[in-house]
């Protein structure tokens, strides 16, 4: 059998192009509502926590298909902590430093027991899933605590005004948001660039292939279109920088350095990986205090968006983190996986959930169409492999 | 003459890249014991899994004829149900399970929805009597050592009302009186009619128990051997084995300069990681020159992997004694790998998927994966150089591939061997030990890895190649180690070895034991 071009171009991009075909799907059953600029907004600000605790997740699984059970309590536990010290008119950066610290503290303390004493992860996450949410309900003593700090709820993303104000006054046109993107997109397009001019010059690569030019094009009208659609808004949402950062931040980890390598050796074969003289443990420990770290980064943007702690907040988040990984084309046996599919994970789950919402269908369906995507991307991942074999 | 119960016909196996199995013939008769001996590798092994439909049928060309007629097995449970039962070397038993589970495990006896316990238990004792356990097959089977494992295998075997006994290496793992019972149990049910083919390394065993000895030889029957009077020579055997002619198969050895010491072992010992009281490697010494090749010849088992791997940063077992001086001086390791490749020890597992290679990763990140250090300014990976590295090593060793972005599960045994070896090239070491460094990979690429084991040591490296191949070891060594049953038994200069005397001396170290 003969690689057909497309069919390859196919099986590569295999859920671009169901985001796309959903968004499709979406833009004609809810008469374009979905593509709303108020609904994009929406889009980012309600799924930010999955973006940030997939990030982690994504690094758990990648050591091996190992996921971290904990991390919806550990939200809920970190935001009480967070919301109770700021009632107390304790310095709200106070406040986010111990929630930080505090995250990777539980984070370190369940890597150590997989690490070092080979507890399952599914175990020792189950037992922090159980205890932190009991935690949070003592912490919280089972009442909602408002968060009222507003230096807080601006820089986190909550309240009213939790948007980038526009410096250049245009009126219903926010031209700060659009001149951001503006400047970001010319960014990537220059290190796109720059770096095919310098492995040309190095003499590492011959040529350009045109998918990747066609990938850059597709990319940066994406971004462009949203931050256009976003500046006939209100702007850029706050929460939108800390998603951000976190995600060039992880997606530059897993990429360029040596730990983020390490994951993908680990996951990929651990023995190999040990004889190679990397000390593995350490990768698993290091996957679950980062997890624990970003857990409590969503406590954070969490509490701020709602502008209040309860004991229920967070319940199913560590669902929703490991389903945008998986849907991602993360392996569940570790090893392979991206950040920037697990974004398109987040972002298929996300326009799903929204474009049902806004055709009014109940959340029992929703939950069963996220289930069946689940089941269907990972099929579709498998059997694609299975082809190959 | 008695009857023909089994004949394999013309079977031609082949893997990607290697031909297990070359038109092999082979005749089993009714209510006799057939041995097949030859080297690992030779393709033992695979016929047997040919022959009882691990191997379905379709993945290889030939016939099986059985009783008379043609066979088409595609699953284990159609030879089963022929009585065509294989126990294989590993013992295939689930400890936490009672020996009556065991034995009817896939087989339960009563209805589908409902095991009939009392009748299992019954049963399996009575078939527990007849290998001579006088255990209850409630025993767990943990509780056991392994010889009695071994016998409820054969239980197990019996459970499936076997015709045609098949027994690979069934006292690798056995003492002397566990292994000698086991051989008598055998030939007790030879009197009671049954047909047997046994596997074995032991030739003082086939010679005892076996009617007839086939030999297998790179993929081929090379012949069968009468032995109705069981006293035949070791060495005919062995003569049939190992009698391949030397031509050319082993790059000649150019500026061959020795220099001094380079790393020295002594009084070596290892205990095996979860039996504390087993050696696995037993009062060990060795040393290797600057620019040399050592070899260390021994069978599967024999302690190799164990040694080099316990050399290298402890990665196996307990070290209980001995020391290691690297240059003369005497050096501690810790228990890491990491401080091994500190030290400029490079270990090559024999394993190369599981121990060696991150399958779902490119070639690029495979070769960079024991050094990145060198390619990280503090913690970032220069790619760029990534990539010349990678390009730089599959040119060195010619690497097929379209690119070194390719995954290095996409590649061919052989080129995934040498990317193992460019990765531990890329190590720098100055001490490479080299784990069975040709296992399944073809003859071409076996003489490239030749070649390039060659350029390590006129590049002053040195090299400890462990291989259970004699002639390649008395092709490529300068000076050999014959390790047997966890200790060195022997060392010889290569101009000074043979097929003949090597074997020899392993026999010898195997009956004194």
């Amino acid at each position: 059998m003969k690689n057909n071009p497309a069919l390859e171009f196919a099986k590569k991009n295999m859920m671009v192009i169901a985001l796309v075909i959903v968004v499709i799907f979406f833009s004609i059953s809810t008469g374009g509502k979905i593509l709303y600029a108020q609904n994009i907004n929406n889009l980012i600000s309600q799924n930010g926590y999955v973006f940030i605790l997939a990030t982690g997740m994504l690094l758990c699984i990648l050591t091996g298909g190992n996921i971290d059970l904990s991390v919806g309590s550990v939200v809920c536990f970190v935001g009480a902590v967070g919301a109770v010290m700021m009632e107390r008119n304790i310095p709200f950066i106070a406040a986010v430093l111990v929630m930080l610290v505090v995250g990777m503290l539980i984070g370190m303390f369940q890597g150590f027991w997989i690490a070092w004493i080979s507890v399952p992860p599914f175990i020792a996450t189950l037992a922090g899933m159980y205890a932190f949410r009991g935690f949070s309900n003592v912490v919280l003593q089972g009442f909602t605590i408002s968060v009222e700090n507003k230096a807080f709820l601006d820089i986190f993303g909550g309240g009213a005004t939790c948007y980038i104000p526009d410096f250049l006054h245009g009126g219903d046109f926010n031209i700060t948001c659009m001149l951001a993107g503006i400047i970001l997109v010319g960014l990537y397009i220059c290190i796109t660039v720059g770096g095919w001019l310098k492995s040309r010059k190095k003499g590492l690569t011959d040529k350009v292939q045109t998918s990747e030019i066609l990938r850059l094009a597709a990319v940066s009208a994406l971004f462009l279109w949203i931050f256009y659609k976003l500046a006939n808004y209100k702007g850029i949402p706050t929460v939108l920088i800390w998603i951000g950062l976190i995600l060039v931040l992880y997606g530059y980890i897993t990429k360029y350095t040596a730990i983020g390598r390490y994951f993908y050796a680990v996951g990929g074969n651990e023995k190999a990986t040990r004889l190679s003289g990397v000390n593995t443990k350490l990768v698993y420990f290091i996957a679950y205090a980062n997890m624990g770290l970003l857990a409590g980064l969503a406590g954070i943007l969490t509490i701020a968006r709602q502008a209040n702690a309860q004991p229920t907040f967070g319940q199913g988040y560590e669902m929703d983190a490991i389903a945008a990984c998986f849907i991602g084309g993360a392996s569940a046996y570790g090893g392979v996986g991206k950040v920037t599919g697990m974004i398109i994970g987040a972002v298929l789950m996300g326009v799903i959930n929204q474009g049902m919402s806004i055709m009014g269908i109940s959340t029992n369906y929703q939950r069963a169409v996220k289930g069946v995507v689940l089941l269907v991307a990972v099929l579709v991942d498998i059997l694609s492999k299975k082809e190959k074999a | 003459m008695a009857k023909i119960l089994l004949e394999m016909k013309n079977i031609t196996k082949t893997f990607p890249g290697v031909k297990a199995l070359d038109n092999v013939n082979f005749q089993v008769e009714e209510g006799e014991i057939h041995a097949l001996v030859g080297e690992n590798g030779a393709g033992k092994s695979t016929l047997m899994n040919v022959l009882s439909g691990i191997y379905p049928y379709g993945t290889y060309e030939g016939d099986i004829i059985y009783e008379g007629e043609t066979c088409r097995f595609n699953t284990i449970r159609d030879s089963e149900a022929k009585g065509i039962v294989i126990i294989h070397q590993e013992l295939a038993l689930v400890p936490e399970m009672s020996i009556g589970e065991n034995m009817y495990l896939g087989n339960e006896r009563g209805k589908k929805a409902f095991i009939d316990w009392g009748t299992t238990y019954a049963e399996a004792d009575r078939y527990l009597k007849m290998v001579g356990l006088s255990e209850s097959s409630k025993t767990l089977v943990r509780e056991i050592g392994t010889g009695k494992q071994q016998l409820v295998e054969i239980a197990k075997a019996l459970a499936k009302n076997a015709r045609l006994l098949i027994l690979d290496e069934p006292t690798s793992s056995l003492n002397e009186e566990d292994s000698r019972a086991l051989l008598d149990l055998m030939l007790g049910f030879k009197k009671r009619g049954m047909t047997m083919i046994i596997i074995s390394h032991k030739l003082n065993e086939v010679s005892y128990v076996a009617d007839k000895i086939t030999v297998v030889r790179d993929g081929s029957t090379i012949e069968t051997i009468d032995n109705h009077d069981h006293n035949i020579d070791e060495d005919r055997i062995i003569r049939g084995m190992v009698g391949r002619e030397i031509t050319n198969r082993f790059p000649k050895r150019e500026n061959v300069k020795i220099g001094e010491i380079n790393m020295e072992v002594d009084h070596w010992t290892v205990h095996h990681p979860l039996y504390p009281e087993r050696k696995v490697v037993d009062d060990v010494s060795l040393y290797v020159r600057k620019g040399e090749v050592v070899g260390i010849y021994g069978l599967m088992g024999a302690g190799r992997t164990e040694l080099a791997m316990s050399i290298f940063g402890q990665s196996y077992g307990t070290l209980t004694g001995g020391t290691l001086k690297l240059d003369g001086k005497e050096v501690r390791l810790k228990k890491s790998p990491r401080d091994a490749i500190r030290h400029k020890i490079a270990y090559v597992t024999e394993d190369r998927k599981g121990n060696g290679l991150v399958l779902s990763q490119s070639i690029k990140i495979n070769t960079s994966l024991a050094n990145l250090d060198s390619l990280a300014s503090g913690t970032v990976i220069d790619k760029d150089k990534e990539y010349q590295v990678a390009e730089e090593y599959r040119e060195k060793l010619s690497i097929k591939t379209p690119s070194v972005e390719q995954l290095v599960g996409n590649l061919s045994g052989g080129n995934q061997q040498k990317v193992l070896l460019a990765k531990w090239m890329y190590a720098e070491p100055d001490i490479l030990i080299l784990d069975e460094p040709t296992r399944g990979i073809d003859v071409g690429a076996k003489y490239e890895i030749y070649c390039i084991i060659n350029d390590l040591a006129a590049a002053g490296k040195s090299v400890i190649m462990i291989s259970s191949e004699l002639p390649e070891v008395l092709g490529m060594s300068d000076r050999i180690y014959i390790m047997n049953a966890s200790k060195i038994i022997g060392e010889m200069k290569a101009s000074e070895a043979s097929q003949e005397s090597i074997m020899a001396e392993i026999l010898k170290s195997g009956r004194g034991a």
